[in-house]
């Protein structure tokens, strides 16, 4: 390349730059000072060390990595729920007709287009004790389920809000994939069990794993749903950070949003690492 | 001699109401290069899929050895298909494709090793195993295409066109091996193509298909000397069909002048079309010539000289190794075995015919046939 056209690029990519420069460099270097920063802005490490060492003065356990790792429990349950309920969808929907598919589609998006306050509220009025869902219970004679304040609850309001955003990255691979290539398995040998294997899995691992990066980041760092569906006694990272934000410690919390994100970068270029691998042809060579 | 391996009886296929495949009775022996021939849209692939298992026929029965195979899945059928684009599975290498199909029949890895060498070895890809199949070009793909079909030992191989995507030289290359291939394996072949020189070359029997129907069936040699009506003369090779009227056995006439034939097994005076291979005719000075034209139009092809001739007002394209220079009068003469006289058909005065002949006519024909479909 000449160093005019280099030069050129440059001056092409320069608003982009100063875009990304703009809204996430500098917030990650905020959030990143205000982590190893006291109140008095003197450099510390104490807000990262709270972090993995303060211990709840009952029962002796350490409060943020417990925190930290019922969030992980719940976020990776939600995206292995919407995976398991997601994939079959995204290939019922490939099968149906062009009509159908666009249905099946609005259908999945309308609740993305709600702001999601209100659809924890609606959840909220269905798992409550006395809410929907129970009231169908008791009225078919079954009795009534506590679910609202469990986890089960967080759960479910979890799955509901990312449940598309599975759905959408998967089904889209499938839909490009060639439906000679499912026909040449079959010419081959395969059952439907084999074909779905050996053939239609392997294809759609990229549409996995972007679903599940799309599913299990946002549901690690989720807060809210957390307070309104667990009444409040699931406590999950992201609300501990709001928590420490709201009660005007800055300081810590940018530690645990650090903390997060470091650990969520980590993952996502573990993720991209194994997507990277399972690429077409590479990967497969002995 | 080679029994019959496959029976469609009858085998008619809509789609949505229209009729694709009309009343197909067609019967594929043993060990016999098989080719289904004729324009885009014509049936094709819709009956290479019946005998594949992909498609069940509306009405009509397939039989395989005498049994009715009509539900039968296609993991379930003896037969394997090279796909029309190959097909092949962008996760796997190219071993991994060839080894498929023995994978699933749980054969043992030393035995799926020693096969697939082996078809590497036949279809001269050896040392490509651990390539990706996404980095092959066309006719290695299309190679590794057939391997894969090949490796399970068919009874039937099933090719959709798979000799489309290539250019010229390779194509002809790859007509050569898998009629070596067929031959060695002797495995029954079924081809599909629109290339009626493809078709011709590598045939036992070529089954010549129009509008969902059968048009005609035989040995290259039947079908290119015996066409049955003026779809066939036009659509294998080159041919100029005339309006005739067979006077008496071996007796036929054209532009008002009585010819020698060796057609016979007509009615007295029953109209006919008359076709004249361009290739069956003789160029002689003009006061000798049997019918006598005007030559419009003349291109050189390499081995010969494409002239297109004024008779009368119908033109016709004549194939010669003298130059005539356009303008120039000429006599012909064409020997008896020179004509072929078939019945009249709904196709006559649709063929044969070169008025509107161009360099380009064979792309035109092609591209107004393709707008059909
Ligand atoms: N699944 C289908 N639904 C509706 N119509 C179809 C379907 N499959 C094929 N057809 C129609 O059937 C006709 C024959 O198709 P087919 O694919 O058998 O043609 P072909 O002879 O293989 O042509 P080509 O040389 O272009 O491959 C076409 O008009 C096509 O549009
Ligand atoms: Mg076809």
């Amino acid at each position: 390349m000449s160093g005019n056209t280099r030069r050129r690029t440059g001056a092409l990519i320069a608003p982009y730059s100063i875009w990304a420069l703009l809204f996430i460099a500098v917030p990650l270097f905020f959030v990143a000072y205000y982590a190893f920063t006291d109140n008095s802005f003197g450099f510390t490490f104490g807000n990262i060390a709270r972090f993995f060492t303060e211990t709840s003065r009952e029962t002796g356990s350490r409060i943020y990595i417990d925190i930290f790792m019922r969030s992980l429990k719940l976020a990776v349950i939600s995206t292995a729920i919407c995976l398991l309920l997601g994939y079959p969808l995204a290939y019922f929907m490939t099968r149906a007709s062009a009509k159908a598919q666009k249905i099946m589609m609005v259908l999945i998006m309308i609740p993305m287009w709600m702001n999601f306050l209100i659809r924890t509220y609606a959840w909220m009025t269905i798992l409550q004790d006395t809410g929907i869902l129970n009231g169908i219970l008791s009225g078919l004679g079954l009795g009534k389920m506590h679910i609202i304040g469990t986890e089960s609850a967080v759960v479910v309001g979890m799955v509901y809000d990312y449940f598309p955003y599975m759905v959408l990255p998967i089904y889209s691979i499938m839909a490009k994939m060639d439906y000679k290539l499912i026909e040449a398995a079959r010419d081959l040998g395969c059952n439907g069990a084999q074909v779905l294997r050996r053939v239609i899995i392997p294809l759609s691992i990229p549409g996995i794993l972007n679903g599940v990066t799309m599913v299990l980041i946002p549901s690690i760092s989720t807060f809210y749903i957390s307070q309104k569906l667990g009444n409040g006694r699931f406590f999950l990272i992201g609300d501990a950070i709001e928590g420490q934000y709201v009660a005007n410690n800055l300081h810590f919390a940018a530690a645990m949003a650090f903390i997060l994100m470091v650990i969520l970068l980590v993952a996502m270029a573990l993720i991209k690492y194994l997507t990277g691998r399972g690429k077409y042809g590479e990967g497969a060579k002995a | 001699m080679s029994k019959e391996l496959i029976r469609l009886k009858d085998v008619s296929m809509q789609f949505e109401g229209e009729t694709v495949l009309d009343n197909i009775n067609l019967y594929f022996n043993d060990k016999e290069f098989l080719t289904l021939l004729g324009p885009s849209g014509c049936g094709k692939t819709t009956t290479l899929r019946i005998v594949g298992g992909f498609l069940v026929p509306t009405s009509g029965d397939v039989f395989f050895d005498g049994v009715r195979i009509n539900d039968v899945p296609p993991h379930k059928r003896q037969v394997n298909t090279v796909f029309q684009k190959y097909a092949l599975f962008p996760h796997l290498n190219v071993y991994d494709n060839i080894a498929f199909g023995l994978n699933i029949k749980k054969v043992p890895k030393d035995e799926i090793k020693t096969r697939v060498h082996e078809m590497l070895e036949i279809i001269n890809l050896r040392g490509f195993e651990h390539r990706s199949v996404t980095s092959l070009s066309g006719g290695q793909q299309q190679r590794v295409a057939i391997a894969r079909a090949l490796v399970n030992n068919p009874k039937v191989l099933l090719l959709d066109e798979p000799l489309g995507a290539l250019d010229m030289r390779l194509r002809k290359d790859m007509q050569q091996e898998l009629k070596r291939i067929q031959r060695e394996m002797e495995i029954t072949f079924i081809y599909v193509t629109h290339d009626q020189e493809e078709a011709l070359a590598m045939s036992d029997t070529v089954v010549v298909m129009d509008g969902g129907r059968i048009q005609q069936i035989g040995t290259p040699e039947d079908i290119y000397n015996e066409p049955k009506n003026a779809f066939v003369a036009d659509f294998i090779g080159e041919s100029n069909i005339v309006d005739g009227i067979m006077r008496e056995d071996g007796v036929v006439e054209i532009f008002n002048r009585k010819f020698r034939c060796l057609d016979k097994g007509f009615a007295p005076n029953e109209a006919v079309d008359v076709v004249i291979r361009p290739d069956d005719v003789d160029i002689v000075p003009e006061k000798d010539g049997q019918l006598k034209g005007t030559v419009t139009q003349v291109t050189f092809k390499g081995v010969q000289y494409d002239i297109i001739v004024d008779f009368y007002g119908f033109k016709w394209l004549i194939q010669t190794t003298d130059f005539c220079p356009e303008g120039s009068k000429i006599g012909i003469k064409i020997d008896p075995d020179g004509f072929h006289v078939m019945k009249k058909s709904h196709y006559s005065g649709m063929f044969g015919d070169y008025s509107s002949y161009s360099e380009e006519y064979d792309e035109i024909s092609e591209n107004e046939s393709e707008e059909e479909e």
